[in-house]
């Protein structure tokens, strides 16, 4: 591959790591909001977290992407392609996680919602000091294989002339054919970005265990060198 | 009988309605019924406790003893009756001339007098014990947080645990994190303070360390004590009052020597003795 095709990979894995980030990010903020609500007393909250997660969950994200950038602007919102590649990308993976959320915030023992109510605590502080910091340990594992999943969704929105790395793959490929090159150099490149949104979400969660009290589990790296220090 | 305090809250500006008045009422259960499903465990209960009165409330299993604590903590409510403390009622506001049920703010502003401590603990996993102690003061009381941090950590150390205030929850002892539990109640400064068996997931060494810590309370402050516990020298040492209930009625009401040493009631007697028997 000559310097120039490299260049546009490296610059594909840019916007995909953009469109991850922002996806996250759009899906992180709708995922709490819908998840909130679907644990919410007052119905009218409970029905519109319903409805929300109901509906985007089985959206496909091609269909949103096509949605926003193509009939959107038919309607008098015009959405610049990346932006719309993210909401698209957020409203599908923040149905699922908000399904974590409301999963996660009724997994907290009842007797933690008890003894804050006995502290006076209101509602919302119930929420937001005891309960979600307790919610927050179990949500990470889960999140992070949801960022996964949304890093290898964002090869879909390339249908909408995002040059994220399939679509710059795909540009290359066409002009040199060597598709073994090209698309092996992809499942290393999308291996390598899946793999430093795993470390880092390890780390929070060793961070959020640690926020409760527990010991985490030692990372693979404590253990090896743990392992070699045991004298011969 | 001592017990005839000043109610330690102020008077509130909005003129509540009087239940009733008087010290001897400090928290009153007037023909409160509860059931569950068909299982009705409270029927048409009355009684009064007066403002600094420890009472121990005792009972076979499924007595309804749990019951009326968690609806004191607003944590149940009752299906009819009324329950008032100093003279507010807990589920009950006056709209427009009349009684009506009340709004979350009502009930939040008349719970604000009571807590509870638990049979398992239930401190808050995701906070270091001092923080355990001084949240509620901070973010309900609304105090500066150094003066709840001071506080907090002169409750801790009359609880024993000075020496853990950087610890987690999961780095104590169930003994420990009863105490703990036991100065983040008292941290809100109650005038109820509601205990329901607290020692009873303990081993028994430990659990005398937490009655230890209660009798301590029970002589140097006026807080008023609703306490369900097996541990009759216990009851016997620090309430005024043993209420003794059987299907959801109280059958006996007395001071503890006459309630242990000369029980009237059959069902009290076999009950005491089963008791004694256990231990
Ligand atoms: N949430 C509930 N749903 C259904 N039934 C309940 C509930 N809570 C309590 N009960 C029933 O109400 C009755 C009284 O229970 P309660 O816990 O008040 O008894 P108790 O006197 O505290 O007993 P114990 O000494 O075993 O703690 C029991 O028959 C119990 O099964
Ligand atoms: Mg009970």
């Amino acid at each position: 591959m000559s310097g120039e095709q490299v260049g546009l990979l490296v610059d594909g894995a840019l916007f995909t790591l953009w469109l991850t980030l922002g996806g996250a990010a759009i899906g992180l903020v709708l995922a709490f909001l819908a998840g909130l609500a679907r644990v919410s007393s007052s119905k009218v909250l409970r029905a519109i977290g319903f409805v929300y997660v109901e509906f985007f969950r089985g959206a496909a994200v091609l269909v949103l992407a096509f949605w926003f950038v193509y009939a959107m602007p038919m309607l008098g919102w015009q959405f610049e392609p990346v932006f719309a590649g993210m909401v698209a990308l957020g409203l599908n993976i923040g149905a699922y996680a908000a399904e974590i959320v409301r999963g996660a915030i009724q997994s907290v023992p009842v007797n933690q919602y008890e003894a804050a109510l006995a502290m006076n605590f209101s509602s919302w502080q119930r929420m937001r000091r005891v309960v979600l910091p307790q919610a927050l340990v179990a949500m990470i594992p889960p999140f992070s294989n949801n960022i996964i999943e949304l890093l290898k969704a964002s090869a879909v929105v390339s249908v909408v002339s995002i040059p994220e790395l399939a679509f710059n793959g795909q540009l290359i490929w066409s002009g040199n054919g060597q598709a073994a090159a090209v698309f092996g150099g992809l499942l290393v490149m999308y291996g390598a970005l899946a793999l430093i949104f795993t470390i880092i979400m390890r780390l929070l969660e060793r961070r959020a265990a640690r926020s409760v009290g527990r010991q985490p589990d030692p990372g693979w790296w404590t253990r090896l060198r743990r392992r070699s220090e045991v004298p011969a | 009988m001592e017990g005839t305090k000043e109610p330690m809250t102020e008077a509130t500006s909005a003129a509540p309605v009087r239940a009733h008045d008087g010290n001897g009422e400090f928290i009153k259960f007037a023909e409160v019924s509860k059931r569950f499903g068909s299982n009705v465990v409270l029927d048409d209960l009355s009684f009064s406790v007066g403002a600094g009165e420890r009472v121990t409330l005792i009972g076979p299993s499924g007595s309804g003893k749990t019951t009326i604590l968690r609806m004191l903590m607003t944590l149940l409510r009752p299906d009819s009756g009324t329950i008032s403390v100093n003279g507010e009622y807990l589920f009950h506001e006056e709209r427009g001339g009349q009684l009506v049920t009340a709004s979350e703010s009502h009930i939040r502003r008349v719970r604000s007098k009571i807590t509870m401590v638990f049979q398992q603990f239930n401190l808050f996993p995701n906070m270091r014990v001092l923080r355990n102690v001084t949240e509620a003061p901070v973010h309900v009381l609304g105090k500066p947080k150094d003066e709840a941090a001071e506080r907090a950590k002169e409750l801790l150390a009359l609880v024993g645990l000075g020496e853990k205030l950087d610890a987690y929850p999961s780095q104590l002892s169930g003994g420990q994190q009863q105490r703990v539990a036991i100065a983040r109640a008292l941290a809100v400064d109650p005038d109820v303070l509601l205990l329901d068996e607290v020692t009873s997931a303990l081993d028994p060494e430990l659990a005398a360390e937490v009655l230890d810590v209660l009798r301590d309370i029970a002589k140097t402050t006026d807080v008023t004590m609703l306490l369900v516990t097996h541990a009759m020298k216990f009851a016997r040492d620090v309430s005024h009052r043993v209420l003794m209930f059987n299907q959801g009625k109280i059958i006996e009401d007395r001071p503890p020597e006459e309630m242990f040493n000369e029980p009237r009631h059959e069902r009290t007697q076999s009950f005491l003795r089963s008791v004694i028997d256990e231990t």
